[in-house]
């Protein structure tokens, strides 16, 4: 057993795949390593085996042959999750109904033998962490979904974990208080400073929360960066899509422009390429009169939306475009705009295999 | 005519038959019970008369005996049937389940073939141990039968409930350090709680009143039921046999009634 606390253990998996009885590819043979301290995110759609590497890290499946877990370069693979020491916060909470909410968080401490009053100590210092005093005694069926969520940290975290696992944590709670929720719990990981894999299919909890973010899909990882790293260089369409709103637009190259229907766009690198897949952030385009830019479209229609708007322009290339513009620029549907947009901010992808 | 008096005469029928086949002889009978040489006493000779005493005490012991036994076959049984497939899982089922087809009286005459006097048991020990074995005709006998028609009941019962366990739970106490036992006893067990109370009730109201096993292997066994009856038909002692089956009555739903208040607030616990 891990007894490190504080930062917790790193992990590597290695070759990890995953094949079900019935014979579907859950994962792909993955490797990966986490820092100690590190939160990693795994982000994608459903089904993409997100849960599934998160299940393999807390020993809950076994990887198919060849694949390896370590914690601290120890291998882990045939440990049982009862013996791997990790912290595991479910989707549905999993929480005992048969027990208080102070007797759920004890409950892995009491199954460790730690002493009651020792144990009451800890207690109460996770319920003061996590917000939840007053609601020791109560039973699990009296508690909000937000407190749930709270207990259900709590006790993953009163066994000082190596490692902790969050599947889809904020996934089961209302939008309102899952962005309030959000913060909250960016805080609690960054104050514990543990090794955190979280796995969600929402990209603002992606990029809010994870030191690094794994971008999955279809069993395989599509990309592994940064939050920043895989907002503004994705490495595939896939990715530039799913993460954020993005406009791609396939077209050929002539002396270092893309050639649009709705003019001429000049671009970073790649320009000698005969055409590309490039993507566009809308927030990166300015909305001008249409002399004083290259590029220009009809206005289809204005989405106020408070601290922007969202213009939705047609035109400009074979598909709507898309720009944010500040929620001061007077734009009307039926207009005519120019866009002005940076080569820099026009990212090249690979095309697609 | 109203939505109403609609309504209520849509229950008239309903209202007729329990009164009639219902609540009228169920009266007769609580009155003819007190119409003993001893009069409303009469109730009391079930718990004061040692014979009658001590076949009540034998009764309830059985019944519990076989609620605690089947709850514990059935528990391990239902739990492995629900969480595992194999080849041949749903004929098994289907077999286990197969007594519930069967009325005591042929229960009764399938322990008389296993451990009678001509029965399986008995030719076994008499070829091994020089000794026949039979036990048929005895309170274990008896006690096999029930047992023998009680877990099909609760197997099923315990499969639902396995069914809609959160097998989240198991994980996240495991994720939490517990053993397998441990998970058993904390959230498997707790969790089954009201499924145990509800079928385990049915086992020994069942237990408490069986008739056909207890008169087929007959002879010696001294059960409520069985007491009734020769009470009745042989003695054709009407009040005391009124009045014992007044008190197996009130004894059985007392202790359903019990179960039912732990396991109303076992399911209140369990969300």
């Amino acid at each position: 057993m891990n007894a490190s606390a504080g930062h917790g253990a790193s992990v590597r998996i290695e070759a990890c795949g995953k094949t079900f009885i019935d014979g579907t590819r859950a994962l792909e043979p993955a490797t990966l390593d986490i820092a100690r301290g590190e939160t990693l995110v795994l982000l994608g759609p459903s089904g993409c085996g997100k849960t599934t590497m998160l299940r393999i890290i807390a020993g809950l499946e076994l990887p198919d042959a060849g694949g390896k877990v370590l914690f601290d370069y120890k291998d882990m693979t045939s440990v049982p999750i009862e013996r791997r020491n990790v912290g595991m916060v479910f989707q549905s909470y999993a929480l005992f109904p048969n027990m208080s909410v102070a007797d759920n968080i004890g409950y892995g401490l009491k199954i460790r033998g730690v002493p009651a009053k020792e144990r009451a100590a800890r207690v109460a210092e996770l319920v003061a962490l996590t917000n939840i005093s007053g609601l020791e005694n109560r039973r699990i069926d009296q508690l909000s979904g937000g407190q749930r969520q709270r207990v259900a940290l709590a006790r993953a975290v009163a066994i000082r974990p190596g490692i902790l696992l969050l599947d889809e944590p904020l996934t089961a709670l209302d939008a309102a208080l899952r962005d309030r929720l959000r913060g909250e719990l960016n805080r609690l990981l960054r104050a514990l400073g543990i090794t955190t894999i979280y796995v969600t299919h929402d990209q603002a909890e992606a990029m809010e929360l994870g030191d690094r973010v794994v971008v999955m899909q279809k069993g395989t990882i599509a990309q592994i960066g940064t939050p920043r790293e895989i907002y503004f260089t994705p490495q595939s369409r896939f990715v530039a899509e799913f993460i954020g709103a993005a406009n791609i637009i396939e077209a050929p190259i002539e002396n270092g422009h893309l050639v649009l229907p709705g003019g001429r766009q000049g671009i970073g690198g790649g320009a000698s390429m005969p055409a590309a897949v490039a993507m566009i952030r809308p927030e990166t385009i300015r909305v001008v009169e249409t002399g004083r830019a290259p590029l220009s479209g009809v206005i289809d229609s204005v989405s106020f939306i408070g601290d922007r708007q969202r213009l939705v322009i047609s035109g400009v290339s074979n598909r709507l475009f898309t720009v944010d513009a500040p929620n001061t620029v007077q734009a009307k549907a039926g207009e005519r705009v120019g866009l002005l947009i940076s080569p820099e901010a026009v990212r090249l992808l690979p095309s697609e295999s | 005519m109203s939505h109403r008096s609609f309504v209520w005469l849509c229950l008239l029928p309903l209202a007729v038959v329990t009164a009639a086949f219902f609540l009228l002889p169920m009266a007769r009978l609580v009155v003819t019970g007190a119409e003993g040489p001893q009069g409303v006493a009469g109730y009391l000779a079930i718990l004061t008369e040692p014979r009658y005493r001590a076949t009540l005490i034998n009764t309830v012991v059985l019944a519990a005996a076989t609620t605690i036994v089947t709850l514990i076959v059935a528990t391990i049984a239902g739990m492995f049937l629900q969480r595992h497939r194999f080849p041949g899982r749903a004929v098994l089922i289907a077999m286990l389940t197969f007594p519930l087809a069967f009325p005591g009286v042929v229960i009764g005459f399938l322990i008389i073939l296993l451990a009678g006097r001509q029965g399986l048991i008995g030719d076994l020990s008499n070829r091994m141990l020089g000794e026949k074995l039979v036990f048929a005709y005895s309170i274990y006998g008896l006690f096999l039968g029930y047992l023998y028609f009680s877990i099909p009941r609760v197997i099923l019962t315990i499969m639902a409930a396995v069914q809609k366990l959160d097998v989240g739970l198991e994980e996240a106490a495991r994720s939490l350090g517990a053993s397998p036992w441990a998970v058993q006893r904390d959230v498997v067990l707790p969790a089954l709680a009201p499924a145990f109370v509800a079928s385990g009730a049915i086992a020994f109201a069942t237990a408490m009143g069986a008739f056909g096993t207890a008169f087929t292997l007959a002879t010696n066994i001294d059960v409520l039921p069985m007491l009734i009856y020769t009470e009745f038909t042989l003695a054709a002692n009407f009040s005391t046999s009124a009045a014992l089956s007044v008190g197996l009555g009130i004894i059985t739903w007392f202790i359903l009634a019990l179960a039912r208040s732990f396991s109303g607030s076992a399911v209140a616990a369990a969300g």
